[in-house]
């Protein structure tokens, strides 16, 4: 039946078929592995600290006694701090983004400045610490505070947003822009009443994913002075005696949840380690909620965009 | 045209009329020395082979060549009655835009609901007025030959339509903004031929009250729904006239030869 090509055409198949299955394997291994291993890192937490994951756990201040160590302060510190930074991060980078990419005359400058975003997002984080060091504490005096700390994070995380704003901009068809624009639309209501909107899925990513990054930082918090142990909350506004300022809270002194872990790390009593494990788990569950959010905002978002 | 003037073919009152016109993109001189006459409440179809530049022409009409750096417009596009230049930097193109709607070849509404497609054009205009916005929709969705088929459904998302309904969308999107012509660049070409029939009836509707300048490929398409015809090869008009005797009595070879199939 076959003739003398074919049976040369089958064994050059097969020779072919070799390679697929030898890198479906490998490939499969490699991602394996990765996946293992930070399951077993996860679990080796899991199982060090749950015990630790109390109610109390969330409502004490840290104290000399492990068992009655608590993260309050730390993980009121983190959110207010991821306030400050959403809301310095998130208007000047879409505001950057929808500049270079739909106002900036294209031309060397704007390429310039192109590039050099793009390095931003890949400069250690302990850089924007110094520089925050020397910007917010010494020069505007805004001291050792949530403020500076909410500023330099969000300095951090500009980059990510400017380039997933951008990306999200670049994904609208032309032909979308043009319908508007053939409507008698300006710039800014062709900006305003679509690309935004459309834009929006890829922007509340890059927004998550820049704040579960800033999240889970430690050395440029450290770098500016956050406190190690701390055993107050940032005064409410207008409450106390004499009532607090609406804004005084942005100077309070504070600590955040990833260095309250590297804290309790450092000493040498084995029952604050399983504190800090019990924090550990907390970082990642809010890191992987925040992009549980992110994939579920994308999705919902892109199902009304077809293209 | 140096044997005839083109405007001297058209009875009807012009609506605007191309004069010496040229176009670069860049350093690529894509339109040259175009006299193209657009006759008031007629069809006039722009045909002629790929890359000949029917688009770049339509295009300069709501000067949408203003959105790209380094384009470039020469000589004049007159519009009637106000005898403007509306390629003259002094003129706005905003106020061009929203006189000279356009409708494209792949449909493309907003991602937005029906209502919202068709409402946009009086909304940038700042009409907020939602009795006048519904009224403004209904007769465009009409006039489009759609509001049957979605007067129930008008807060769906446009994408839900099928492709020749949202090219009927797209047309009503265009009419909402109560336009005085309006640019149609292969509108049928995504289309099977069940939904073009339909846009061709339409366009046959529209011409009662607003001026059409159409590109099309299809020859058949050209003959059936336009009134005046003009033939364009490597940026030139070479040949423009009553689309019955152009079809039956070229003037030029060139023409004679498009149209028969040799070429193009
Ligand atoms: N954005 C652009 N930049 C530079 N040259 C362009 C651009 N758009 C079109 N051209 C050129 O201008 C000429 C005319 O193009 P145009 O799109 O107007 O042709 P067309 O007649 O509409 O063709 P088709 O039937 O394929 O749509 C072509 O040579 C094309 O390569
Ligand atoms: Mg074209």
């Amino acid at each position: 039946m076959a003739s003398k090509e074919s049976m040369e055409l089958r064994g050059v198949i097969a020779r072919n078929q070799r390679w697929d299955l030898i890198v479906g394997t490998v490939g499969l291994l490699a991602t394996a592995l990765g996946v293992i291993i930070l399951t077993l890192l996860f679990l080796d937490l899991v199982l060090d600290g749950w015990r630790r994951l109390t109610p109390e756990f969330f409502l004490n201040f840290p104290s000399r006694r492990p068992e009655e160590a608590g993260i309050l302060s730390a993980w009121v510190g983190s959110a207010l701090v991821m306030i400050v930074t959403a809301f310095t991060a998130v208007p000047l980078g879409v505001a950057a983004a929808i500049y270079l990419e739909e106002y900036a005359p294209k031309n060397w400058v704007t390429e310039l400045i192109e590039i050099n975003v793009t390095n931003l997002a890949a400069v250690p984080s302990i850089i924007y610490g110094l520089l925050a060091l020397g910007l917010f504490v010494y020069i505007l005096g805004f001291g050792h505070s949530i403020l500076t700390a909410g500023l330099t994070l969000g300095l951090m995380i500009l980059p990510i947003i400017i380039v997933a704003t951008r990306e999200a901009l670049r994904a609208i068809p032309v032909a979308i822009r043009e319908a508007a624009y053939a409507l008698g639309a300006t710039r800014w209501q062709v900006v305003s009443d679509h690309l935004i909107p459309y834009a929006s899925g890829g922007i509340y990513t890059g927004v998550i994913i820049g704040l579960s990054r800033a999240i889970g930082e430690t050395a440029p918090v450290i770098t500016i002075g956050a406190l190690t142990f701390i055993a107050f909350l940032p005064p409410i506004p207008f409450s106390g005696d004499p009532p607090a300022g609406p804004f005084d809270w942005l100077f309070s002194p504070f600590t955040v949840l990833p260095i309250q872990m590297f804290n309790w790390l450092s000493r040498p009593q084995s029952a604050f380690h399983v504190n800090a494990a019990a924090t550990g788990i907390v970082i990642i569950v809010a890191t992987l909620a925040m992009n549980g959010i992110a994939i579920w905002l994308r999705s919902r978002i892109r199902a009304k965009l077809k293209w | 045209m140096s044997e005839q003037n083109n405007a001297t073919i058209v009875s009807e009152p012009l609506k605007a009329e191309t004069r010496k016109f040229n176009f670069y993109y860049g350093d690529n001189h894509a339109l040259k020395n175009v006299d193209l006459p657009v006759a008031e409440r007629m069809v006039t179809a722009l045909i002629g082979p790929s890359g000949c530049g029917k688009s770049t022409l339509l295009r300069s009409f709501n000067r949408m060549h203003d959105l790209y750096p380094g384009n470039r417009y020469e000589g004049e596009i007159r519009l009637y009655p106000d005898d403007v230049n509306l390629v003259s930097p002094a003129v706005d193109p905003i106020e061009i835009r929203m006189r000279i709607s356009m409708v494209f070849q792949k449909p493309n509404p907003f991602p937005k609901t029906i209502f919202e497609n068709v409402a946009y054009g009086l909304m940038v205009r700042g009409e907020k007025r939602r009795s006048v916005l519904e009224e403004k929709v209904e007769e465009a969705l009409r006039g489009a030959a759609l509001w049957e088929e979605v007067k129930d459904r008008l807060d769906d998302l446009a994408f839900n339509l099928s492709g020749g309904q949202q090219q009927r969308l797209c047309i009503a999107r265009a009419l909402a903004a109560d336009p005085e012509i309006i640019l149609f660049d292969e509108p049928t070409s995504a289309l099977d031929p069940i939904a073009t029939a339909s846009i061709e009836e339409l366009i046959a509707e529209i011409k009662e009250k607003v001026t059409i300048l159409i590109v099309t490929h299809n020859m058949q398409q050209a003959a059936r729904i336009s009134d005046y015809t003009a033939f364009m090869y490597l940026g030139e008009l070479v040949e423009f006239g009553r689309t019955d005797e152009l079809f039956v009595r070229p003037r030029k070879k060139q023409t004679e030869d498009y149209i028969t199939g040799r070429f193009g």
